[in-house]
């Protein structure tokens, strides 16, 4: 008998095993689902996959009576459009700043200090400054989303400028590189797919921000709806609304890391 | 004129001194090689001549003026590793050194002033046998390939002076042979002096016209940094190689 830590489970085994815990998740879940609604059957707590289904194919297939227009699309797209230009901006704001504090000391010594200081504001604690500054409107969302990730991603970028072997600058010295060819030659692409890793990391706490600034101020997108239908108790609508929405961010990562892979395959080799 | 004139040199971080009273002074073409046990202080010796430290005392020379601060495109550099950039290939690692000096803002070049590069570019990589990799990228390449590609990087810059750190210390025993070979016929086709730290006595010997011992005169055992290193023996061991052949 093997060490358990040498127990290598096969490649078959490895795609059951990672199954598993979902079908459990999702045969418990239908299990006290059917016991809940066989005592009551218009309980909201469980509510059937069926009902599910039907909750949702109607806000994604059938047009609003009111508006005219398909509300898991509208709240889809607005979403990801205050995501994509939060994190967008966030991006590059700390390729700007983390690689200049990363190159020259002069300004480190001069942001670092201050960039320490943003990184540990409670950022959910200045929400209702934004909201009184910029209004109720998408720039505030924006902006809840930039001073929430920013300073983290300024940090990576800088700690990844610093991971650059001194080596390698010091004989780009060596082939006459100036300041600033260092910089746009050497280490900005060396950094790209370090940004690229760092807009994956940090858009976990990018949705968590997005979701917050509409569950308090917003007329569609997806955190606005979870919160608009808590009301009535619409787990059929919450639900499936979960499920879309990590599935969204399971994609982006996706992609990104895709992207990665396929931009810079010198990425991560020595 | 001297390439390189040291005066009286020392080097020390508070109350330890890694190197006092060094003299020393080479001609271009000549090939030398820095010897001693480890902590001698050869390597701060190497990174003096760099540029990236300066001595505490004393007086350094390069062409007789006073010695860079910075490293500069006179002084090429091979480091025992992460020499070469990662994100560019074999080809692109070497005409970068031109980019450089031909295009200040951009730092690249684009068609005709490209072509002469990437020709001028191809002359070394096949002289250091790499022409055949240059679309590689470094991690695709070999130790030993990748310490010609660190070469190759340098001498497209035409350096008075080249700067060897240890450059075949992670390499296969049979490997350096070959590179030793490769730097002695650049070295013999180029008149430019080379500086080179090692701790192979034999290849210190093999490649060096000018062989330098640097360790401690006076050993004091119970503060060892109270004393630094110098230059304890300069051989002239350009004879020896005429024997050999």
């Amino acid at each position: 008998m093997k060490r358990l830590i040498n127990e290598i489970p096969s490649k078959t085994t490895n795609i059951f095993l990672g199954l598993l815990p979902f079908l459990l998740i999702v045969i418990v879940y239908i299990g006290s689902s059917n016991a809940r609604l066989a005592e009551n059957p218009n309980d909201k707590l469980l509510p059937s996959i069926e009902k599910c289904i039907e909750s949702m194919s109607k806000l994604a297939f059938e047009e609003d009576k009111r508006t005219g227009s398909y509300i898991l699309y509208d709240d889809t797209v607005s979403s990801l459009k205050r995501l994509a230009l939060g994190v967008g901006i966030s991006a590059v704001i700390a390729l700007v700043v983390g690689i200049s504090i990363g190159v020259i000391p002069m300004i480190t010594s001069t942001l670092s200090p201050l960039i320490w200081f943003f990184s540990l504001i409670p950022t959910m604690a200045i929400l209702p400054i934004l909201f009184i500054v910029f209004g109720l409107g998408e720039i505030s969302k924006v902006v809840l989303i930039i001073l929430g990730i920013t300073p983290i991603m300024i940090r990576d970028i800088y700690q990844r400028v610093r991971e650059i072997p001194s080596e390698q600058i010091i004989k780009v010295q060596t082939l006459g590189a100036n300041t600033w060819q260092i910089i746009t030659r050497v280490v900005t692409p060396q950094i790209f797919p370090r940004l690229i890793d760092s807009i994956r990391l940090t858009l976990g706490s990018a949705w968590i921000f997005l979701i917050s600034a509409e569950a308090i101020a917003a007329t569609e997108g997806l955190g606005y709806r979870i919160f608009l239908v808590r009301r009535y108790l619409a787990m059929d609508v919450i639900l499936p609304y979960v499920i879309w929405i990590t599935l969204l961010a399971f994609l982006i990562d996706f992609v990104l890391r895709q992207f990665n892979q396929k931009l810079f395959p010198w990425f991560g080799k020595e | 004129m001297g390439l390189i004139k040291a005066k009286n040199i020392w080097k020390n971080y508070g109350d330890n001194i890694i190197l006092e009273k060094v003299n020393f002074s080479m001609e271009s073409g000549e090939f030398c090689t820095l010897v001693g046990p480890s902590g001698c202080g050869k390597s701060t010796f190497l990174r003096m001549l760099l540029g990236i430290e300066q001595p505490s005392r004393g007086e350094l020379f390069f062409e007789d003026k006073e010695y860079p601060k910075e490293p500069s495109d006179d002084r090429g550099i091979v480091f025992q590793r992460y020499s070469t950039l990662s994100h560019l290939n074999v080809i692109d690692n070497v005409i970068i050194g031109l980019e450089f000096k031909k295009s200040p803002f951009f730092g690249k070049l684009f068609g005709k002033a490209k072509k002469e590069a990437v020709e001028s570019a191809d002359e070394i990589l096949k002289a250091v046998g790499l022409y055949h990799s240059r679309t590689k990228y470094p991690h695709e390449l070999s130790g030993g390939m990748k310490q010609r590609l660190s070469i190759a990087q340098s001498l497209v810059k035409e350096p008075k002076l080249l700067l060897l750190d240890e450059p075949f210390g992670a390499l296969d025993p049979g490997i350096s042979k070959d590179m030793h070979e490769l730097l002695l016929d650049i070295h013999s086709k180029l008149n430019f002096g080379v500086v080179m730290v090692t701790h192979d006595i034999s290849e210190a010997f093999k490649l060096g016209t000018r062989v330098l011992v640097f360790d401690k005169i006076k050993v004091d055992e119970n503060f060892p940094n109270r004393y630094g290193s110098t230059i304890i023996n300069d051989i002239d061991s350009s004879k020896e190689k005429g024997k050999m052949k």
